[in-house]
């Protein structure tokens, strides 16, 4: 990997090799390059950047300590560390970019901040920084997943922030992603769109892994710092990839380091059964951007299931596509079942309740450990797992003794 | 000469009127295409059905839900569309999302469009530079024009550059919330028209939005070169079904009152 690699990607129009750009409607590209232009003025300036360093050490509790597991790694062999982006405020790495993403509406006069939530992490991270911000907040989500996600939806509403039920489609993440470019396309000039990922039109991908990067950067030092060396490997979950762009980017001109991105395998490979884009998806456009895309031979994006509410997205981040045509980044996939089982293992191995979009990358690190015990792997822990025990205690509990 | 370039030279206060391919019917598109011609429709657009539109109202939106469910797919347009010489006089123009004409091959997609009688496209998300650095050449060597959006929001400059680029019409086109309507139209969309008419384009324009009636139609006619009715007609195909004395009748309400 060549030095410098952040400040390579992406081009000034927003592409990471052929991916990304901004395939857009009209209405929409003007806007887009107001906020494109806006975060290069913003975003550098000292005022900016000193703001968003104190919220981030006296609001979000930053840094999240880098932590070795240690009957996890007496079992599974191996030496595995976990970054606790699920001590992050709120509960996720999520609030990362939403409090930069609020603070440059701040700048930008916005009255108004729009996303869709999958799992509801990003939802509450954005109602979290519109309330610090005292801006209007509107979420929009799947039923499926207001179901399923209900302390999340409450967390919402607590913070003051409206939340949109989509009845469109499966319910879930894609379709709440389209209901919320619709809200934002009716007042692009009030509002603005905080996408919830390393998705979505530039510069979006880029703004979401700037703020983002602030994970690699502290895990990487604190690992040095731990160990006195770099770790072998990287582990992430990828469901548009935010967390992993994150701690990726903190590593990726280090190659020596091996860097995963962890995709969920749902329950089985038939199409509407899994959400692993880079494994099975091939080059299209969602959302405005190009990436690896789960789609039908007419061009319209698959359905895609996941355990996980906040990895279900049939499109995936354009530099994660780039990051497997060039093989800096190894994808791979982990089932459902995998994941619970992982859930449950740190929780009772550590004491520590991952969310399930996080319990990928622990099943993942478990099995790169079995396979070679002498190695160190450094997982991305992106969010605690309060917002899934109900649901796992309902499907699963009986399986893990929970009567 | 281009049969869509031709309709502008010779007329104004068009109508233009927009439904989706396979609505509300897979096997509608012929029908509708034809009763809209007999109706006085100048020129047609038809849609492409797509699962995630950005730029497409909830009727229209539920209309491609439909017409996907149908089957409706660009394999299935381009096999009823080998008729569309034998079935219709009037331009037709499709209108699509990108990343089906992409799964298509855009390359065979554009072929297709020529040798079944298609005008022009508009394709909302492809950006007029990826246009210009990626297929102009394509399209102008299939006397395919391509149509350019453009909103309340969209500068001077650029505006000047869509109009030089264009070869039938310009799509004028409203995104943000429509407040305050009265009488038909509100007063920023007139500020809106009067701005893009002082200019004057070498480009036709056409207004696109909201216009559900006769007296809109007219009204808007002052500013452009015409208008497109796109929700409303959908709102009646979904209504009367694609029942051809129906649609001649809807078009003559909307043209002549």
């Amino acid at each position: 990997m060549s030095e410098n690699y952040l400040k390579k990607y992406p081009t000034k129009e927003g592409f990471y090799k052929e991916y990304g750009g901004a395939f857009l409607p009209p209405a929409l590209e003007e806007e887009m390059k107001k906020i494109t232009d806006a975060y290069f003025a913003i975003s550098k300036s000292h005022n900016f950047i000193s703001e968003l360093r104190s919220i981030r050490k006296h609001y979000q509790g930053r840094p999240t300590p880098v932590y070795y597991c240690n009957r996890l790694s007496e079992k599974y062999g191996g030496r595995i560390y976990l970054k606790r982006e699920d001590l992050n405020h709120s509960g996720a790495h999520k609030l990362n970019h939403c409090m930069g993403e609020a603070l440059l509406a701040r700048y930008l006069g916005k009255k108004k901040l729009i996303a869709e939530t999958g799992a509801g992490q990003h939802g509450v991270a954005l109602a979290t920084a519109a309330a610090y911000f005292g801006l209007e907040c509107e979420i929009h989500m799947g039923e499926v997943d207001i179901a399923k996600e209900h302390p999340n939806v409450v967390r919402m509403e607590i913070l003051g922030a409206k939340v949109v039920p989509v009845s469109k489609g499966l319910k879930t993440l894609k379709e709440a992603v389209d209901s919320a470019f619709e809200a934002y396309l009716k007042d692009p000039v009030n509002t603005i769109y905080c996408i919830g990922s390393v998705v979505g039109p530039h510069p979006f991908p880029m703004m979401v892994r700037d703020f983002q990067h602030v994970v690699g950067v502290e895990a990487r030092e604190q690992f040095q710092d731990m160990t006195g060396e770099l770790p072998d490997s990287v582990v992430a979950c990828v469901g548009g990839g935010s967390n992993a762009m994150g701690i990726f980017s903190g590593f990726i001109d280090d190659e020596e380091v091996a860097l995963y991105g962890v995709e969920p395998g749902g329950r089985s490979m038939k199409t509407g059964d899994h959400a692993a884009t880079m494994m099975k998806g091939k080059p299209g456009i969602i959302h405005g951007f190009k990436c690896y895309l789960l789609q039908d031979e007419d061009g319209n994006p698959s359905p895609v299931y996941s355990i996980a509410s906040g990895l279900d997205y049939p499109g995936v981040g354009p530099e994660h596509s780039m990051l497997k045509d060039i093989g800096r980044v190894n994808y791979d996939m982990v089932t459902d079942k995998e994941a619970i089982d992982a859930f449950f293992e740190l929780s009772r191995l550590e004491g520590i309740i991952p969310a399930l979009e996080s319990a990928h990358a622990v099943a993942y690190a478990l099995k790169l450990a079995q396979k070679d015990p002498r190695k160190s792997v450094l997982v991305n822990l992106s969010g605690r797992g309060d917002k899934d025990i109900d649901f796992v205690v309902e499907n699963y509990g009986k399986q893990y003794g929970i009567e | 000469m281009n049969k869509l370039t031709n309709v502008f030279n010779h007329n104004s206060n068009l109508l233009s009127i927009y439904f989706t391919a396979g609505f509300p019917n897979a096997d509608s598109t012929l029908h509708v295409l034809k009763a809209l011609e007999q109706g006085g429709t100048d020129f047609v657009e038809v849609g492409i059905p797509y699962s995630d539109p950005l730029a497409d109202g909830p009727v229209i939106q539920n209309s491609s839900s439909r017409a996907l469910a149908n089957g409706m797919s660009l394999k299935m347009l381009f096999d009823q569309l080998k008729e569309l010489k034998n079935t219709v006089n009037i331009p037709v123009i499709l209108m699509g999302y990108l990343n089906p004409i992409l799964k298509f091959g855009i390359e065979s997609f554009i072929e297709n469009c020529r040798q079944v009688g298609v005008s022009g496209l508009i394709i909302p998300d492809l950006p007029y530079e990826i246009y210009l650095e990626k297929y102009q050449t394509l399209f102008e060597q299939n006397n395919i024009s391509n149509i350019f959006l453009i909103t309340p929001q969209t500068g001077e400059e650029r505006i000047r550059k869509l109009d030089r680029a264009s070869t039938s019409f310009l799509y004028m086109v409203s995104s943000a919330a429509v407040t305050g309507v009265r009488d038909g139209l509100s007063e920023s969309q007139i500020q809106y028209f009067e701005r893009i008419k002082n200019m004057q384009l070498k480009t036709p324009a056409m207004v696109g939005f909201g216009i559900s009636n006769h007296k809109t139609y007219r009204e808007v006619c002052r500013y452009a070169h015409g208008a497109i009715v796109g929700s409303a007609f959908i709102k009646h195909l979904e209504t009367h079904g694609d029942d051809a004395s129906e649609i001649i009748k809807f078009v003559k309400n909307l043209k002549n009152n």
